[in-house]
């Protein structure tokens, strides 16, 4: 039973995350992309309680490497995002009456 | 359920939530940043939950594992320069990947006898699709970095192999949910995929990459996902599930960028285009190249210039020195627009996350279908290092590799200056129409050179 309602969970995730991605406009794309890879080393969960248990000594290190990896992605990949969608400004002077004559105006 | 492992969920919830958010916000880029940030936090808090977790009685692996994970990731986040964010972004999915692989074979190992069906199919998809991601990753992140050859690697007979490679390890996943204890099936199972990792991305050229590392961060996304099924943790599912369908949405985009059918992206089937079959009675049509003087002398007067940014400008680094000739031009009261391809590049939002870099506002770049009605009223459209994504013959000959892909209209402009190294053909080795256009000038040399010869040439006007 605690499957299928894994299973539910999997599925709505999905459809939220296909319903939220659709927004995200391909200006954004790669931001996108590394902030997911960031999200996704939540699987360090997994790992740490691997590294942490009382298993035996192999369970440890694989847990360990685990760790490792996952970490390098939450840890690099939200500074990279930071880093990344620091750097999308608009353009300095925002008056929308002037961007709007801009982009039609100058097509002449 | 107790006091504890009630407080861990609630914390798993929250953190869900905060990563859906994170995820929404970044539909605007003016609260991308905020939004993210609150993402970490959510990050930071799921991992303090985790600790609380039951089953972990010693430490010190952790606190060691987690310190070394943070000195290897923070200069891979803050010190990669974002020319080299393609092959960034591919290692990382191998990284992700290798956690949930690793994941997977340690709760293989310790459940190995008495391991039920549906848990051994979670394990199943997990070590399946890490293990491919894993190796994967690394042969795009070499391709990426030009450790390996960029160009398509193919054999004969290299889809019936991969095909037979994919169906035994199929075989084998379907074998271990019938026989979970069999553990010389389970590891020579990840050995096997381990191999098709490699093989997928083997026959792939440069110019495909794009979907290529977006197809690997879905498959990095779902072994998150069955990670969580097989370890019975939500926040896992969703947020595997989160990646999953991220990673797939984008091959999707970028498969139709390309033309290229949704099969062959689920399949990993492209990378080999016919090559150097069509346009090739271009040899008789003449290039009219155009010095740097009467290029400048062109933008400056001007109303309106398009630039369109390729690979070529990344490889080149030329994006600040676009920027420069941008301002220079405007400043005349040129309007200068850019116009972005979506599979520009080596990464989807590849030109976007370069231009941006180089303070370009983001109000300035323009997709695919904002511009095109734009570019006959376009004075000059600059083409930087990009070929493929601007061949007219996309539109006009159904012979072409590329016919029927969305391009770029750059033919429709007024004039049209090409800086471009030589007139050896692109990367997929298809001839470009484009360049012996008789209101296209050809602009010889390295893009970074030459757009430095038009700044100095605008400023001495």
């Amino acid at each position: 039973m605690t499957s299928i309602i894994e299973l539910y969970v999997f599925v709505l995730a999905a459809f939220v995350g296909y319903q939220v991605i659709t927004r995200v406009p391909p200006l954004l794309h790669t931001p996108l992309m590394s902030a997911t890879n960031a999200i996704s080393a939540i699987s360090l969960v997994g790992s740490l309680v691997l590294a942490g248990a009382n298993r035996d000594t192999l369970s440890n290190w694989l847990g360990f490497i685990a760790v490792v990896s996952a970490t390098i992605n939450v840890v690099g990949g939200f500074l990279i995002t930071d880093r990344m969608l620091k750097m999308f400004r608009r353009e300095p002077k925002p008056a929308p009456g002037g961007a709007l004559e801009k982009k039609t105006g100058g097509a002449g | 359920m107790d006091t504890r492992e009630l407080v861990i969920q609630a914390i798993y919830l929250a953190s869900s939530v905060l990563f859906i958010l994170g995820l929404k916000s970044l539909s605007n880029p003016d609260r991308a940043r905020l939004g993210m940030q609150q993402a970490a936090m959510g990050m930071a808090l799921a991992i303090i939950g985790t600790l609380f977790h039951h089953e972990i009685v010693r430490f010190d692996f952790i606190a060691l594992a987690l310190v070394l994970g943070t000195v290897i990731g923070y200069p891979l986040g803050m010190f990669v320069p974002m020319t080299a964010m393609p092959q960034r972004i591919a290692i990382s999915h191998m990284f992700g990947a290798l956690a949930a692989t690793l994941v997977g074979v340690a709760e293989y190992r310790i459940n190995e006898h008495g391991l039920p069906r549906s848990t051994m199919a979670a394990l199943g998809f997990e070590v399946l699709f890490g293990a491919l991601t894993v190796t994967g990753s690394f042969m795009a992140f070499g391709k990426l970095q030009e450790f390996i050859t960029g160009r398509p690697v193919t054999f004969r007979g290299q889809n019936t192999v991969n095909i037979t490679l994919f169906g035994v390890a199929i075989a084998m996943f379907g074998y271990l949910i019938y026989r979970p204890q069999t553990s010389m099936v389970f590891y020579a199972m990840i050995g096997l995929a381990l191999l098709l990792g490699v093989f997928m991305v083997l026959p792939i050229g440069g110019a495909d990459m794009p979907v290529v590392v977006s197809l690997l961060n879905s498959y990095a996304g779902l072994a998150s996902s069955a990670t969580g099924f097989a370890i019975q943790n939500n926040v896992l599912i969703i947020c595997g599930a989160l990646d999953g369908a991220s990673g797939f949405l984008l091959s999707i985009l970028m498969s139709k960028a390309m033309n290229r059918s949704f099969g062959n992206v689920l399949f990993g089937a492209f990378g080999s285009p016919p090559a150097l079959v069509a346009g090739t009675q271009a040899k008789d049509l003449t290039v009219h190249s155009v010095s740097a003087e009467d290029a400048a002398m062109r933008m400056a007067y001007a109303s309106t210039v398009i630039v369109v940014p390729g690979y070529g400008m990344a490889v080149a680094q030329a994006q600040h020195v676009v920027r420069e000739l941008a301002d220079l031009l405007e400043k005349r009261g040129v309007t200068v627009k850019y116009a972005i391809h979506p599979v520009a590049g080596r990464m989807p939002g590849h030109m976007n996350v370069l231009l941006a870099e180089a303070n370009v506002p983001y109000d300035r770049l323009y997709d695919m279908e904002e511009i095109n009605s734009e570019f006959p009223q376009a004075d000059v459209a600059l083409v930087i290092g990009a070929n493929d994504v601007v061949n007219p013959a996309a539109r006009s000959d159904p012979s072409s590799p590329i016919y029927g892909m969305p391009i770029l209209d750059v033919d429709r402009s007024k004039g049209v200056i090409v800086l471009k190294r030589s007139m050896n053909p692109g990367f997929a080795g298809i001839e470009n129409h484009l360049f012996y256009a008789p209101n296209t000038s050809m602009l010889f040399g390295d893009a970074k050179s030459s757009l430095t010869r038009l700044v100095s040439e605008v400023k001495a006007l």
